[in-house]
């Protein structure tokens, strides 16, 4: 067993909620709304890569932009070594520094009227360093994500490449010198042959500055290619969480099953028989009751429709929120309860 | 559709509130006293306060509001210090003679600016595109007040064919749908027509232009859909809006119409709010700007709800 | 640190290629010449103007175009019309542009602080501006003008207060349209507060729509003012304005024909020159990327 403190968690988040309103009545009252993410709870330990995966709408980047704050939440906490973010202890702002994100959109995401040179060095200098520090911080940070500071610290947005721009991007994101870094579909966006180069970029800069991802995507072979541990969200809840291998190979959550059932497998043998999933997601203003999958799950039993499972570890490090892995659940499959 | 509409009037109810604040403010806004042109210069104190009390002026302010608001409810809107009739009744005939002016010249305005706007919009970047902007940056910047006395220099005092200024030997009591009248009515409908002209044929523009790049009308040509066919697809499409723009552009003719009415004395409520303004009957001229704020308030509202039966594409919950 | 081998590169910025595109544009540019020898005109008038604007001669009244010493004529009480329309392009000008600058300045701020607030901030400012909003533009202007007494200053404030309302709801428009940008986002994220965010990534953002908004809006208040003086209530006679020289020769209309149009004809110049100019510079500000 590894030493206990270098697998203390780094963020620990517990019970994050988000509920966005979508319909108003003709007092301007909230009637109904969306929980774009309902209940999370994991941990990201120093040095790993969590990668989280899911269908569109599930929540992953809500997740993501509630971690950095961008959009308050509803409810849950968030503590980083060991503080609650926005404390006395760890101020907003002192967060952000450590915590960083590359969005999707490379293009969106960097200011169009703003030098490559200028969105970089804009970070540091709301944190209080100097103008000729950060450009030469910014310069060396262009170098190391492979783009020549002199051909490209003066250009503008639309003058660069999709990749280009991704790896400016990341240099901005670096500039701050966080601990971690939330990556929302960073290489989604890019061809394969660009987002392959990325993506090697990103295992080189993890070493090389000890950095913690959050990889989020919804390209489960890039996942299973960064990441050590995986989170699977299913319509804002948890549904699994295990180490990366576990996953691929031994999932339990029907979800996960049927979600690896998709991928095509080079090898033959490998191709799972899972049942693919049926149907699009439910609405999720009005989301099932009990468990939020029975309504696409080929094991659904009525119990399935009452109650919503918990989290639960299956074994040490393998945890999913099914009914048929919960001792006395009701369900058919499930384990009788321990004696 | 119903539940849109009926949050569409609600979100009206403030607004009219916030106009009626401002109507009643304007004669506040006003410096000297509100009296000045009913009394003599040499009045005594007393009776200044006696005329004060009589029209409410030495109120507080939010009672005075509040006194006025109830009695506008009740359709009350003040009584003309002039000529000490009530206001609604100076207002109402001019009010018919502006909504005739405005509307055909509304009329006028929507036929050619989208006769010139479809012509633009189809064939785009020629000639003829370039001819129809020049005659739409035309009516955007031409002093429409100016362009009438040019009209009248020409049609009437040159060449007679038409008479300058008036409503005909009936007057505002009593006009009549005959030449002898109608005569009167062209010159200044056509100048007003000039100001929703250029607007309108730049909307539609836009919009033939936009239509005709999109995919589906693509895919109509490509599966051998006469040019007639893709035509009929356009005027649908471009329907709902152009509509909309032109039933805005009336409420603004409604409000806007003092300078053309000015120029050809045409009895509406421009040369009733001129003559409010001139002769300091602030009681009317707050009446009349309630009344034409109003209407274009309704007007907003009406056209902003049949947008939405028209156009199926706007989804509004 | 070792001094670098090469200086860097740098594209041009934003506004140097608006200004390159613009300089492409023949129509834009002859327009915005003739803006700018409208506007020399206007300072310099008292050293061109060949005579005194207000001083008349009883015997010369409404003389035609193309009289001896008076190359456009003369108006009702003898004035040498060249001189009077040079010097008329000052207050046409001054109220074409000064309104418009003093509502850009109110109405971007209002619209930016609400669209990027949004919330109940937005609400409440936004309701406020439809309320202006909700009269017809020369209604509000005649109104304001109307009680506050004619004069170059109301015609200045209530000028002002017509356009407030249109500018901050196409600010709060564009605003609302960056805010939720992931640019601004990344600022927020790198822990930066409202206003350096305003200041650094929205404003450069949403300016330039703002000001070409604002430009359109010259020949309208040109126009709208010139329209306030020919009702009479702008500047006072015998001030030079070619809006209440429309309004004074009317009476002239049948002898003189030609004589009365021109002040006309230089609003019509003006506001044309205007127009052009703006749909120039919108369509050099449009880069398609």
């Amino acid at each position: 067993m590894k030493d206990e403190n270098a697998s203390a968690p780094l963020l620990q988040v517990r019970g994050l909620v988000k509920h966005f309103p979508v319909k108003k009545n003709l007092l301007g009252r909230t009637t109904s709304f969306v929980s774009a993410v309902d209940g999370v709870d994991f941990d990201l330990r120093q040095g790993e890569t969590l990668g989280v995966v899911g269908e569109s709408g599930c929540g992953k980047s809500t997740t993501a932009r509630l971690l950095l704050h961008l959009i308050e939440p509803t409810a849950g906490t968030i503590r980083f070594g060991g503080r609650t973010v926005g404390s006395v202890a760890l101020p907003l702002k002192e967060f952000r520094r450590q915590v960083q994100m590359v969005f999707q959109d490379s293009y969106a995401s960097l200011n169009p009227r703003l030098t490559v040179e200028e969105s970089i060095v804009f970070g540091p200098m709301v944190h209080g360093i100097a103008r000729h520090v950060a450009q030469a911080r910014a310069h060396a940070l262009l170098e190391r994500v492979g783009l020549d500071p002199v051909r490209f610290a003066g250009r503008f947005t639309h003058e660069l490449s999709g990749g280009q721009r991704q790896r400016v991007n990341i240099a901005r994101a670096l500039a701050l010198q966080p601990r971690v870094l939330v990556l929302d579909e960073a290489v989604s966006a890019l061809d394969k042959s660009v987002e392959a180069q990325v993506l090697n970029l990103l295992l080189d800069l993890k070493g090389e500055f000890g950095l913690t991802y959050l990889f989020i995507s919804h390209d489960l072979e890039v996942v299973r290619f960064m990441a050590d541990r995986v989170l699977v969200m299913y319509l804002g809840r948890v549904a699994e969480l295990a180490p990366t291998e576990d996953l691929y190979t031994g999932s339990r959550h029907p979800y996960t099953s049927a979600l690896l059932g998709s991928l095509l497998s080079m090898d033959p043998d490998r191709r799972t028989v899972a049942a693919p999933i049926s149907g699009d997601p439910p609405n999720p203003i009005d989301p099932p009751a009990g468990c939020r999958f029975h309504t696409r799950c080929a094991s659904a039993q009525a119990v399935c429709a009452k109650g919503a499972p918990g989290l639960a570890a299956h074994s040490r490090e393998h945890w999913v929120a099914c009914h048929m892995f919960d001792a006395g659940s009701g369900h058919g499959s499930a384990p009788a309860k321990a004696a | 559709m119903i539940f849109y509409a009926s949050k569409r009037i609600l979100f009206t109810l403030p607004i009219m509130l916030g106009v009626t604040i401002v109507c009643f403010a304007l004669v506040h806004l006003a410096p000297g006293d509100p009296l000045v042109s009913v009394l003599p210069p040499d009045a005594s104190q007393v009776i200044k306060e006696q005329m004060m009390a009589l029209y409410g002026f030495d109120r507080p302010y939010h009672e005075q509001f509040l006194r006025w608001l109830w009695r506008a409810l009740q359709g009350d809107i003040g009584t003309s210090i002039r000529t000490g009739r009530p206001v609604s009744t100076e207002i109402s005939k001019a009010v018919g003679n502006t909504l005739m002016l405005a509307a055909l010249a509304t009329a006028i305005g929507f036929l050619l600016g989208t006769l010139f706007g479809f012509v633009a919009g189809y064939f785009r970047d020629t000639w003829v595109d370039k001819a129809a902007s020049a005659l739409s940056v035309f009516g955007v910047s031409v002093p429409h007040y100016w362009l009438g006395m040019v009209l009248v220099i020409i049609f009437a005092a040159t060449l007679g064919w038409l008479p300058p200024t008036g409503a005909g030997p009936g007057g505002s009591e009593d006009w009549k749908w005959n030449w002898v009248h109608v005569q009167y009515l062209i010159l200044p409908a056509v100048t007003m027509s000039v100001i929703p002209m250029g607007i309108i044929a730049r909307t539609v523009r836009a919009l033939v232009a936009e239509i005709l790049s999109q995919e589906f009308v693509v895919g109509l040509r490509a599966k051998g859909l006469s040019e007639l066919g893709v035509f009929g697809h356009v005027v649908k499409n471009a329907a709902p809006t152009a509509l909309a723009v032109m039933g805005i552009q009336l409420g603004y003719l409604l409000g806007g119409s003092i300078l053309i009415e000015t120029v050809f004395a045409w009895p509406g409520t421009g040369l009733l709010l001129n003559d409010a303004i001139f002769q300091r009957d602030l009681p009317l001229l707050q009446g009349t700007i309630l009344v034409l704020a109003m209407f274009f308030v309704v007007l907003n509202l009406v056209v902003d709800v049949m947008q939405t039966i028209l156009d199926p594409r706007i989804q509004r919950a | 640190m070792p001094e670098r081998a090469q200086e860097i590169l740098r594209s041009p910025g934003y506004w140097v290629t608006v200004w390159r595109r613009f300089l492409r544009d023949p129509v834009a540019l002859l327009a915005a010449l003739v803006v700018l020898g409208l506007i020399l005109m206007a300072v310099f008038a008292p050293w061109i103007a060949p005579q005194d604007p207000f001083q008349g001669m009883s015997l010369q009244r409404l003389k035609p175009p193309g009289t001896e010493g008076y190359p456009l004529g003369t108006d009702e009480l003898g004035r040498d019309m060249l001189s009077r329309l040079i010097h008329g392009a000052r207050i046409s000008l001054f109220m074409g542009i000064v309104p418009v600058l003093c509502a850009l300045a109110i109405g971007a701020a209002i619209g930016v602080v609400a669209g990027y607030s949004g919330g109940w901030t937005n609400t409440l400012l936004m309701r406020t501006v439809d309320v202006f909003f909700a009269f017809p533009s020369v209604l509000l202007a005649v109104a304001l003008a109307g009680a506050l007494g004619p004069g170059l200053f109301n015609g200045l404030i209530a000028l002002t207060l017509v356009f407030i309302p249109p500018i901050a709801r196409v600010a709060e428009s564009v605003t609302t349209g960056v805010r939720t940008r992931d640019y601004v986002e990344a600022a927020k994220a790198s822990g930066a507060g409202a206003l350096l965010i305003i200041r650094k990534h929205v404003l450069g953002n949403v300016l330039g729509p703002i000001f070409v908004y604002a430009m359109s809006l010259i020949a309208v208040s040109m126009i709208l003012a010139a329209g306030l003086s020919f009702l009479g209530l702008g500047v006072k006679p015998p001030q030079p304005d070619w809006g209440l020289m429309l309004n004074t020769l009317r009476t002239a209309m049948y002898t003189q024909p030609l004589l009365c149009a021109l002040p006309g004809v230089m609003i019509f110049i003006t506001s044309i020159a205007f127009n052009l100019m703006t749909d120039g510079l919108r369509s050099a500000m449009d880069i398609k990327t």
